[in-house]
């Protein structure tokens, strides 16, 4: 039983995945990042810009006449008074959200893969936010009352009413974007300085100078920056938690069937996170290949995030179903009757199955390894999501509104030109902040990147990594004289399979192996894991 | 050339690595110097026991700023929705117990005050912005920001001396040692 085996099988030695490929120094993660900002831009960025600068000057024209001419330019009616706007509003403020997941949930939970996309996901959150804040801004009729908002004195003496979730979501929204900011910038200070520091004196480097705040990088000041960043996560996560929630407060607490749902906040806050992490990857596949980040956001990185697309998705996928079940489950007939309408009967039911296939069905293909390292099969998910959750939010709207508790009132709701292209204008506003936020500023976090390479580990050794091997050998495995050991510590002989010149330490076995009386282990035959370490 | 007056800020050596610069900190530390840093291109793993620093305080900071924003909050509702305007919507009281419906938007103003006490006190604790700094003069330093390693001993400490702290700094395997000097 403690003979060295003849049965034993080659080793398959396997290492944890490095987040950044081909062993990169700092310096060249500083050079490839530094040199976007610095070099002339490739040709395809100015094939993106220049539509997207029109298509912005569409979006201007389109609010101005809307200014000019009133609201009653947008499709709006009784009783469909939300319209696209609305839908457009919650599409844009849920994109923002995988920023902030990105940026917060992931940094509390020490998921450091983050720091290759938290810096281009954030400004996505805060060019989203903007886009979002267009629709409510206009929807309300006469923009230039729309200071009305705030609770400011005035001359009618009159104040807003705080116990309505409209007027909460106001607040929400513009702490999520404010939040952001302050958070963002924090991030990019030490990456302005790199910049800063690579420039010639002039214009250039005074402006990135004073955004630097004149950083030295001294660890006084990384002692609270990295408390400030903390704790700036820590408030972000519930934030963006409840700003989902908040948003499906506005639908949620009215007595709207369809609406009236305890469901909705979770709902809304899953199905934000989902419809971001998509845009994050519409943005980075095209992103890393035309600047060349490929070993900075690597595969794994796309793998991660296509696994929180499919399981946010699923939760969606879940809620659907679910708000389907109680309809019939709670035995209100109109509840029972909107959604009957929402999937069988009403006018809108083509949009429902859009949803549904784009939503829940398209991410299914990420249970499999090979659709998530595929990035053609990757792109053709995240772009149905996209469209999937703006058909979620029409959904919920329009199909809603447009048949309520008595037939009298209903009636039909489609957009105008003017809301087509306001729709569109705002696409290619997102697209252009985007392409000039990585003309300008380091779209990864440099600082950050480099603290979570091997090297930057202050107790790094390059000649003690543990190797991991899996499922090696069946039988027995000789050892020196440390009965005393636990199994996880213990010394091992040269084992079968390993170059015999050297010796090993077996840091960990998993599941936990015995020690027999003379020293010597028994390997099961069933799937194990050995950790052993170089000695 | 006028004969310009310099005073001399410190010593500035450079460090290989990461693991390098911990270990110089700990012995800076445990020389017995107390005005000095070091520089890096990221916040090191560690290195605040290195240094013999404390836990930052600005959480303490932070606190204060979050609850002053759940208070403003609470006030601002409480003061236009009981007092001065009290609207009846859909039959919901307009007092006191009003308050659940006020919960939203004081959670938002403890974030937001919160939010903006951490960034600023973030700023204020490391008297930045600052744009003149004596390092700045030096031309490798420069190359915090990307990938060198800099241990900064100040002229201001008591047991700074020109020979001892750069021998002192050669000892522990700095490279590059310079004294910085800054312009008066």
């Amino acid at each position: 039983m403690s003979q060295t085996t003849s049965n034993a099988q080659p080793i398959n030695v396997l290492e944890r995945e490095r987040l950044v490929h081909n062993n990169r120094s700092l310096h060249w993660i500083t050079e490839r990042v530094s040199g976007i900002v610095e070099n002339r831009q490739p040709f395809l960025w100015w094939v993106l810009f220049l539509p997207s600068v029109l298509l912005s000057a569409v979006l201007g024209s389109c609010l101005f006449y809307l200014i000019v001419a009133g609201v009653g330019v947008w499709g709006n009616n009784h009783p469909v008074g939300w319209g696209w706007a609305i839908t457009n509003f919650v599409f844009w403020i849920g994109i923002g959200h995988a920023g902030t997941l990105i940026s917060a949930i992931l940094f509390l939970t020490r998921q450091k893969w983050r720091t290759s996309v938290n810096r281009a996901a954030e400004a996505m959150t805060l060019f989203a936010v903007m886009c979002a804040a267009i629709f409510p801004g206009l929807h309300v009729g006469r923009v230039w009352m729309v200071y009305f908002l705030a609770p400011v004195p005035n001359a009618n003496a009159v104040w807003q009413n705080f116990k309505s979730p409209l007027l909460w979501d106001v607040f929400a929204v513009s702490t999520y974007f404010t939040v952001s900011v302050l958070f963002w910038f924090l991030g990019l200070v030490p990456d302005l300085a790199t910049i800063r520091d690579r420039c010639k004196p002039g214009l250039k480097k005074a402006i990135y100078g004073i955004f630097a705040m004149g950083w030295r990088g001294a660890n006084r000041h990384w002692r609270h920056y990295e408390m400030a960043y903390l704790l700036l996560a820590a408030l972000s996560t519930p934030l963006v938690l409840s700003v989902h929630s908040v948003v499906s407060f506005d639908f949620a607490t009215s007595i709207v069937p369809g609406w009236h749902t305890t469901i909705f906040p979770p709902y809304f806050v899953a199905g934000a996170i989902f419809g971001g992490f998509a845009m994050v990857l519409t943005l980075m596949i095209p992103a890393r290949k035309i600047y060349g980040l490929q070993d900075l956001i690597t595969p794994k990185h796309i793998d991660n995030m296509a696994k929180i697309i499919l399981l946010t998705g699923s939760i969606v996928g879940y809620a659907y179903l679910m708000e389907l079940f109680v309809a019939w489950y709670g035995a209100n007939k109109y509840e029972f009757d909107a959604f009957m309408l929402r999937i069988k009967d009403g006018p809108y039911v083509a949009y429902y199955y859009a949803m549904f296939g784009c939503n829940v069905i398209a991410p299914q293909l990420f249970w499999f390894k090979w659709c998530r390292q595929n990035l053609w099969v990757v792109m053709a998910v995240c772009m149905a999501v996209n469209a999937g959750m703006w058909y979620e939010r029409f959904v919920i709207i329009v199909t809603t509104l447009a048949r309520d508790f008595i037939p009298g009132a209903w009636d039909l709701y489609s957009p105008t030109w003017v809301e087509v292209w306001t729709f569109i204008g705002t696409f290619g506003f997102f697209l252009m902040l985007f392409l000039l936020f990585l003309r300008f500023l380091p779209v990864i976090a440099m600082s950050e990147v480099k603290g979570v390479l091997p090297q930057s580990d202050p107790h790094y050794d390059p000649h003690h990594t543990g190797k991991l091997v899996e499922n090696s050998f069946k039988g027995a495995l000789p050892f020196d004289a440390t009965a005393g050991l636990p199994a996880q510590v213990a010394t091992a002989a040269p084992a079968p399979g390993i170059a015999q010149d050297n010796q090993f330490w077996i840091r960990q076995c998993n599941p936990r192996i015995p020690l027999s009386g003379n020293g010597s282990i028994s390997l099961p035959g069933n799937p194990f894991t050995l950790w052993i370490k170089k000695k | 050339m006028s004969t310009q007056l310099k005073r001399v800020h410190g010593y500035l050596a450079e460090f290989k690595s990461a693991k390098a610069l911990y270990h110089a900190a700990e012995q800076v530390r445990d020389a017995g110097y107390k005005r000095w840093d070091v520089h890096s291109p990221f916040p090191i793993h560690g290195m605040d026991n290195a240094m013999g620093l404390k836990k930052s305080i600005l959480s303490l900071f932070v606190l204060i700023g979050g609850a002053t924003g759940t208070v403003t909050a609470f006030f601002l509702q409480y003061v236009t929705q009981v007092i001065i305007y009290p609207t009846i919507v859909q039959n919901k009281p307009a007092n006191i117990f009003t308050l659940p419906a006020f919960f939203p938007v004081m959670f938002e103003l403890t974030i937001l005050f919160a939010a903006f006490s951490s960034i600023i006190c973030c700023f204020v604790f490391n008297q930045l912005p600052r744009f003149n700094h004596p390092l700045f003069t030096s031309e490798q330093f420069k190359r915090f920001s990307d990938d060198a390693f800099f241990v900064c001993i100040e002229a201001r400490d008591p047991m700074f001396s020109r020979e001892e702290t750069r021998s002192f700094l050669e000892g522990l395997g700095g490279s590059n040692i310079e004294l910085v000097e800054d312009e008066v």
